[in-house]
């Protein structure tokens, strides 16, 4: 089974949940932007929620699909379509040999994922199979896709079979058919309130300027478009550290909000460096990471603050909403 | 040039990196002391995990723990640790807390040495008559400077086997170009200001580069995949541009 790339779109890359356990030796964390979407695509055909998907960014791909396929599409919406038909996001479809899935406008979000059942045959690097790209390592060849790529995907797990039948037989001469069902990620992702990011406080908070630190909850950023996959460089007024301080490089993560001297805020994404030297303001919780993925360039987010134990507390929700929506997978398949 | 751990221990601190990471702060500048006891509690982490443990960074002063706060909350309900707290932080604090306090008889008294072959001046090193010319110095009392010094590898960090190097000599010190260049080939031999380093990828850069060596540094298909770790000493080897092809690394134990 493989996808032939005709389009590779703008970025276009396989990432998994990243590559941990070498960040000591400035091997970056890579991965998915938006982790909740990789994990409920790869839930929706039966793989492991980890494994490595594709990660489409503003501007899809086409691909020619070569066999017959199980996948599923999650993210944002970018106008998913097969042959020219639109495709519903959020639940399993089945791809009719020959089948071109392409995309159009993007509607919300920035980032959709395609997961595919038995994952994508690609080498892991590192115990992961996210590219990394500046690295040139992880992926399909250490970079993004290409127009003439050819990827090769695993068989499906036997447990996938009968719902791919199943939409296969409801398919019949259509180039594809979607299950009548689908996840709501409102029910694990806070996607009403993604203008409003919960963040607590960073390491360095208090050297910044009484008026900054005001500043930094009061008014909205804006997302530049100088953002990708390694941070989002946001603007509003600019925030300002105390003249004299000066931090020892030291580890950052994915949400990690500092600010350089020019007092335009960035926070560091999946492709962040392993370590910096700029003072943090605050850290985005783990929780709303999902919704920092899907902003895209010019539009506008607040922060508010919230306590560690809350972000804590809003972290362990998330996680058991994903087991209970694991759970009612497993059901569904046994029903179908 | 490196000292066992000594008693007289400044106390650590540690505070939250978000709701999955927390950061132990050993020391509040940048010296072997206190790079020792950094490197002395990410040995003893790394070969006694934690569950829900899932990664670190070294850095100068500070280490910073990674872990899964699902897993530790489930140790924690299920008992395996003391108390009945409920907080991921607070516990993972509590876990590393005993651990540095049992870093008391840790013992650092071996160190990799490693040499580091450099083709200075010339085309690979395009801005070694410049460092020379900034402190007054022949391009030759550059590179006998640059390459007599032991570098301390403190930490790695910016790119895949960036080494953080201490002990570069003032006297070649050189601020960086005013505008970086786009593109610095892999295995630029570099200054900025007192830093002094080695780029393991191509990358754009703003270093003043003097040489270049033929050896890898980024090591994506062994594990570890960095030919140098924190806590190496390392010594650039001058050598002739005949020698870049047939270069070798040399890397030793050191025994006090």
């Amino acid at each position: 089974m493989s996808i032939k790339v005709e389009r590779p779109g703008l970025l276009t890359s396989l990432q998994d949940l990243g590559r941990y356990g070498f960040q000591k030796y400035g091997v970056i964390v890579s991965g998915a932007m938006d982790a909740v979407s990789l994990r409920i695509a790869n839930l929706l055909v039966g793989n492991q929620e980890g494994e490595a998907a594709l990660e489409i960014t503003l501007v899809g791909p086409s691909l020619t699909v070569k066999e017959d396929l199980f996948i599923a599409i999650t993210g944002g919406d970018l106008s998913p379509q097969i042959d020219g038909e639109p495709v519903p996001l959020w639940r399993p479809v089945y791809v009719r040999k020959g089948s071109i899935l392409s995309f159009g406008a993007c509607r919300t979000g920035s980032r959709a994922y395609v997961a595919v059942s038995g994952g994508f045959a690609v080498e892991e690097v590192m115990n992961s199979k996210s590219t990394y790209l500046r690295g040139g390592i992880g992926g399909f060849k250490g970079r993004a896709l290409k127009a003439g790529d050819i990827i090769q995907c695993n068989k499906m797990p036997k447990k996938s079979e009968d719902l791919f039948i199943k939409l296969k037989n409801k398919g019949g001469f259509h180039p594809f058919a979607a299950a009548d069902w689908y996840v709501n990620p409102a029910s694990v992702v806070n996607i009403k309130n993604k203008t409003e990011i919960r963040v607590i406080r960073g390491g360095e908070f208090d050297h910044f300027t009484p008026a900054s630190q005001k500043q930094f909850f009061e008014q909205e950023f804006k997302i530049t478009p100088n953002s990708d996959r390694m941070g989002y460089r946001i603007e509003g007024r600019a925030l300002k550290a105390e003249e004299s301080f000066e931090l020892i490089s030291e580890a950052v993560s994915h949400g990690t909000i500092q600010v350089p001297k020019d007092g335009n805020p960035i926070i560091l994404l999946a492709d962040r460096q392993t370590t910096g030297g700029y003072p943090k303001i605050a850290q985005v919780i783990t929780a709303d990471l999902p919704l920092i993925a899907q902003l895209k360039p010019g539009e506008k987010t607040r922060f508010k603050e919230i306590t560690l134990e809350e972000a804590e507390q809003l972290y362990l929700e998330q996680e058991q909403k994903m087991q209970q929506l694991k759970m009612g997978l497993q059901l569904k398949k046994h029903k179908e | 040039m490196l000292q066992p751990i000594s008693g007289g221990r400044a106390k650590s601190q540690m505070k939250p990196l978000g709701d999955s990471a927390i950061l132990v702060q050993f020391g509040a500048e940048i010296n072997e002391d206190v790079h020792l006891r950094v490197k002395a509690f990410t040995d003893y982490l790394e070969t006694h995990p934690f569950a829900g443990f899932l990664d670190c960074i070294p850095a100068f002063t500070s280490v910073t723990v990674f872990y899964n706060p699902l897993v530790v909350r489930r140790q924690g309900d299920s008992g395996s640790f003391s108390g009945k707290e409920r907080s991921p932080y607070k516990i993972v604090h509590s876990i590393l807390e005993e651990m540095v306090t049992g870093l008391e008889e840790t013992n650092t008294d071996k160190w990799r040495v490693v040499e580091i072959p450099v083709c200075y001046g010339g085309e690979f090193g395009p801005d070694l008559e410049a460092v020379a010319r900034h402190n007054h110095l022949l391009p030759s009392e550059v590179i006998t400077i640059h390459s007599e010094a032991d570098y301390l590898v403190y930490m790695i960090g910016f790119a895949p086997g960036f080494p953080y190097l201490g002990g570069m000599s003032e006297k070649i010190a050189t601020p960086r170009h005013t505008s970086p260049r786009l593109s610095i080939p892999a295995g630029s031999v570099g200054i900025a200001c007192s830093q002094t380093g080695v780029y393991p990828i191509s990358t754009p850069g703003g270093w003043q580069i003097i040489g270049r060596t033929p050896a890898d540094l980024f090591l994506p298909d062994e594990n570890p995949p960095s030919l140098l770790q924190s806590g190496d000493v390392i010594r650039f080897k001058p050598i002739p541009p005949e020698e870049y092809k047939i270069y070798k690394v040399r890397i030793y134990e050191h025994k006090s």
